[in-house]
């Protein structure tokens, strides 16, 4: 199957032209938009590898999420970034060339932190494998992490490693209401105690805590932290997860990553708060410039996720030294830029 | 050699005091913590700031001189070799805590700060630094982002790369790269992830922001006996299967246990295997998962199982442990330490073919294990005095190296390539991907002065080393160096 890939991308290659790499399209609209050939990778399908002891799951990177989740489920494990499935789509590739991850980010870790290793083509057609199967591993530089997040502009992945972990035995969600600033200064102090935290949000006054882990743990911290029963918890976190509440039907919406103690942004506009503080997604009309210069000023960055693409793209330009090495990258990688031309940054 | 010009103009550049040509000064440099490689630098310079790390670089990369970036110098690998021609910078005066931020959980940095540092600095506010070499008492933090380092606790709290946020680094040629940062999910591509474990390759970092977690209310250890290591290679296994993420699990073979037991007294039972289960986190679950772990080790068949009963036994059991590799030195004049990775599932197999090569060389082999991870350390002893011994060593290293890839494991789990494994680069990756490997390398160094000849072979040398292989045993490794 990868020959017929390895063809296309050789003729692409040598033709100069463009191929936009798609799954399922669940993430479509996420980046710059993009205009060549669609590279279906839907037919890269099936899990090659999973052995629950080993704690690490090896599949063909157009394998659909909710099948690997379902197998892992089976034997009581879990994607720990809990990757959103939006529109209940989206496949193992999209998940790690996007590098979203859901609820459990700022305590689990993100996309990112769980690749251990892909096999991918790059814009010449060369096959190439980085990483491994193995939870720890430090020969060579490490490639395959940095495909999480790439948006598919340095390589179509054919197949991904994982570090999967076990459910937690128990989980309790709970409620309190309080302003936007206390709860961003109850998730910071509240994540520099042993608490097992497992994801945190607020929105419209309601702060919301879920903890995950044995039994008693988790009886233990409610009883510490008070505040009510979340209702409907799994809903909850999946609506968050998959942003299927009508707050994240809104245009323009941003996601700023900022640093986690930063007090309320001062934007006007609705927000919504997760990762212990560290994302906010604001909902806004105001000026691209003032939000992404608002994410700068604490630590961060500022994406457009959805709405209207911007002239000078949707992820806040990098500093010049940074853009530079990025070019030289791509380059290496994709020297016609056959792969998603401009999804990421416009200039490649 | 470097001339003398090139030297006066880097005295220029730093205080006098931080300058060292004098051959008495250089010779404490001619190693990192693998002695068996040396090289006695042509000159050394500590800068104490970051402008001054800046200067340097920037006439070097004008000289075409090249530069061997240093920290602490506990590296495993050879990774901060001297390279005839080149500076040595050592990083090591550049150690100041500039600031923790207790409510983010974040401490920023400079390079030559102590990995132990950190935490007792950290302390005062319940947080810790998670990553945990061994050498923690000594190396430091610019080093580990280096190696990418491990320890006992990755399975559950990760490598260096899952819990540093930021980097300032400079090119060669002197730009300043601001990597990441406080907020999460960096925009770009994850050149944090790049530099971490990039053994000085690619930029010289002056400064690192680490992520800092709450101490764990509590920690809990349990030991427990087998007749057959299979048997305790199964027992991992099946805590994991059990949904447990022990903080650390370890296994130590008989020769390894025999040699902590004669060294420290830990009270270790004589037997084919031990394994050390340590529990973390929130009092009510330890007290949970040490009773899974208790009842998962008594079904593997564990002979004895003991659970320490307060802190002072907690760290008895581990003692054993921890003095591992000073106990095996004892046992031999020299040892050699090996640092693959394996999936857990082959470690029966792997065990047998070690102790099958082991017969064959003649060279006893002890194993200690990071077993929650499949990261094998077989400590190989020899007599670096008896002629032939040492190259029957590093022969017999390569062999498990190999085997490691063999199995679908790799070469090195956390002290890096450097010079010592630079051979086997070339059994775990195919030349298109060492090809690829250079040109990243060129993206950020494309004179390639950051630490020549390091990490990624190139692809003529693996093809001689491939011909040498065939002939293993029969021909010396000229280009070596040697005790």
């Amino acid at each position: 199957m990868p020959g017929t890939f390895i063809d296309r991308i050789r003729a692409a290659h040598a033709d100069r032209r463009t191929l936009v790499i798609r799954g399922h399209g669940s993430k479509a609209f996420y980046g710059n938009p993009v205009t060549g050939e669609p590279l279906d990778t839907t037919p890269l399908t099936g899990v090659i590898g999973y052995q629950p002891q080993e704690l690490v799951l090896t599949a063909r990177a157009g394998t659909p999420l909710a099948e690997i989740e379902a197998q892992l489920a089976e034997h009581g494990q879990m994607l720990p970034f809990e990757p959103p499935r939006f529109g209940g789509a989206g496949t193992l590739g999209g998940a790690v060339a996007a590098g979203l991850s859901g609820p459990r980010r700022a305590y689990a870790g993100a996309a990112r932190d769980f690749v251990l290793g892909v096999r991918l083509i790059d814009g010449t057609g060369q096959t190439l494998r980085f990483g491994g199967q193995v939870i720890k591993n430090v020969a060579g530089y490490d490639v395959s992490r940095l495909m999480a997040g790439a948006l598919g502009t340095l390589g179509l992945l054919t197949e991904i490693s994982l570090k999967v972990l076990p459910r937690p035995a128990a989980e309790t969600s709970l409620q309190f209401e309080c302003t936007e600033a206390e709860a961003i200064r109850r998730m910071n102090v509240w994540a520099g105690q042993p608490l097992p935290l497992s994801a945190t949000s607020w929105h419209a006054g309601l702060l919301a805590v879920r903890l995950s882990g044995a039994a008693s743990a988790v009886h233990a911290a409610q009883a510490k932290l008070g505040g009510e029963p979340l209702h409907d918890a799994d809903g909850f976190w999946q609506r968050l997860r998959n942003q299927t509440t009508p707050f994240f039907d809104k245009r323009p919406l941003w996601r700023l990553a900022v640093n986690p103690t930063t007090a309320p942004l001062a934007l006007g506009d609705a927000q919504w708060i997760e990762a212990g503080g560290g994302v906010r997604w604001l909902a806004s009309a105001a000026s691209p410039a003032a939000v992404r210069d608002a994410a700068r000023r604490h630590g961060g960055h500022a994406a457009l996720f959805r709405g209207d693409a911007l002239a000078d793209g949707n992820f806040a330009p990098l500093a010049p030294a940074l853009a530079a090495l990025h070019h030289k990258l791509k380059q290496r990688f994709d020297p016609h830029g056959v792969f998603n031309r401009g999804r990421l940054y416009p200039e490649f | 050699m470097l001339s003398p010009v090139f030297v006066t103009r880097l005295r220029a550049l730093v205080p006098a005091h931080c300058l060292l040509i004098e051959r008495e000064d250089l010779v404490p440099f001619e190693s990192d913590g693998l002695s068996a490689y040396r090289n006695t630098p042509d000159v050394v310079v500590l800068p104490e700031t970051e402008d001054q790390v800046a200067a340097i670089l920037g006439l070097c990369h004008a000289e075409g001189v090249a530069v061997v970036a240093r920290g602490a110098g506990t590296g495993l690998a050879a990774g901060a070799l001297p390279v005839d021609g080149a500076v040595l910078l050592v990083l090591a005066k550049l150690n100041r805590i500039k600031r923790i931020d207790p409510l983010a959980r974040t401490a920023v940095v400079e390079p030559g700060v102590r990995n132990l540092a950190i935490s007792e600095a950290a302390a005062q506010h319940g947080l810790y630094y998670a990553p945990d070499p061994s050498s923690q008492i000594a190396c430091s933090i610019g080093g580990n982002v280096a190696e990418n380092s491990g320890g006992v606790h990755c399975l559950k709290y990760g490598l260096t790369v899952h819990n540093v946020m930021a980097l300032r680094a400079f090119t060669v040629d002197g730009q300043l790269l601001e990597i990441g940062g406080e907020a999460p999910d960096a925009a770009g591509y994850d050149l944090l992830a790049l530099m971490t474990g990039s053994e000085g390759m690619l930029a010289v970092v002056t400064e690192v922001t680490v992520k800092l977690l709450p101490r764990p209310e509590r920690a809990q250890v349990v030991l427990a006996a087998f007749d057959d290591v299979a048997k305790a290679g199964a027992a991992v296994g099946n805590i994991i299967a059990a949904g447990v993420i022990p903080a650390g699990l370890e296994m130590m073979d008989r020769l390894a246990i025999e040699a902590a037991e004669a060294f420290v007294h830990a009270g270790y039972p004589m037997v084919e295997a031990l394994l050390l289960c340590e529990i973390d986190g929130v009092n009510e679950e330890v007290s949970d998962d040490i009773a899974t772990v208790h009842a998962v080790l008594q079904a593997s068949g564990a002979t004895e199982i003991r659970t320490a009963e307060d802190e002072a036994q907690r760290l008895r059991f581990w003692a054993g442990r921890k003095a591992a590799f000073p106990a095996v030195g004892r046992l031999s004049p020299d040892y050699y330490c090996m640092d693959g990775t394996i999936p857990r599932k082959q470690l029966p197999h792997v065990l047998t073919r070690i102790a099958e090569m082991s017969a064959e060389c003649g060279l006893r082999v002890a194993n200690v294990f990071h077993a929650g991870d499949g990261n094998l350390h077989p400590l190989i002893l020899f007599d670096a005095n008896v002629p032939g011994e040492l190259e029957k060593a590093e022969d017999f290293g390569g062999r498990i190296l190999e085997l490691c890839v063999e199995v679908g494991g790799t070469i090195t789990g956390e002290h890096g390539v450097g010079v010592e494994k630079i051979r086997q680069m070339c059994s775990q990756f195919a030349s298109p991907e060492l090809a690829r490997f250079h040109e990243v390398k060129a993206a950020f160094d494309p004179g390639r002065l950051l630490n020549p000849g390091k990490a990624v072979p190139e692809l003529h040398r693996c093809a001689e080393w491939g011909r040498m292989h065939i002939h293993a045993g029969q021909m010396k490794h000229p280009e070596l160096p040697r005790f």
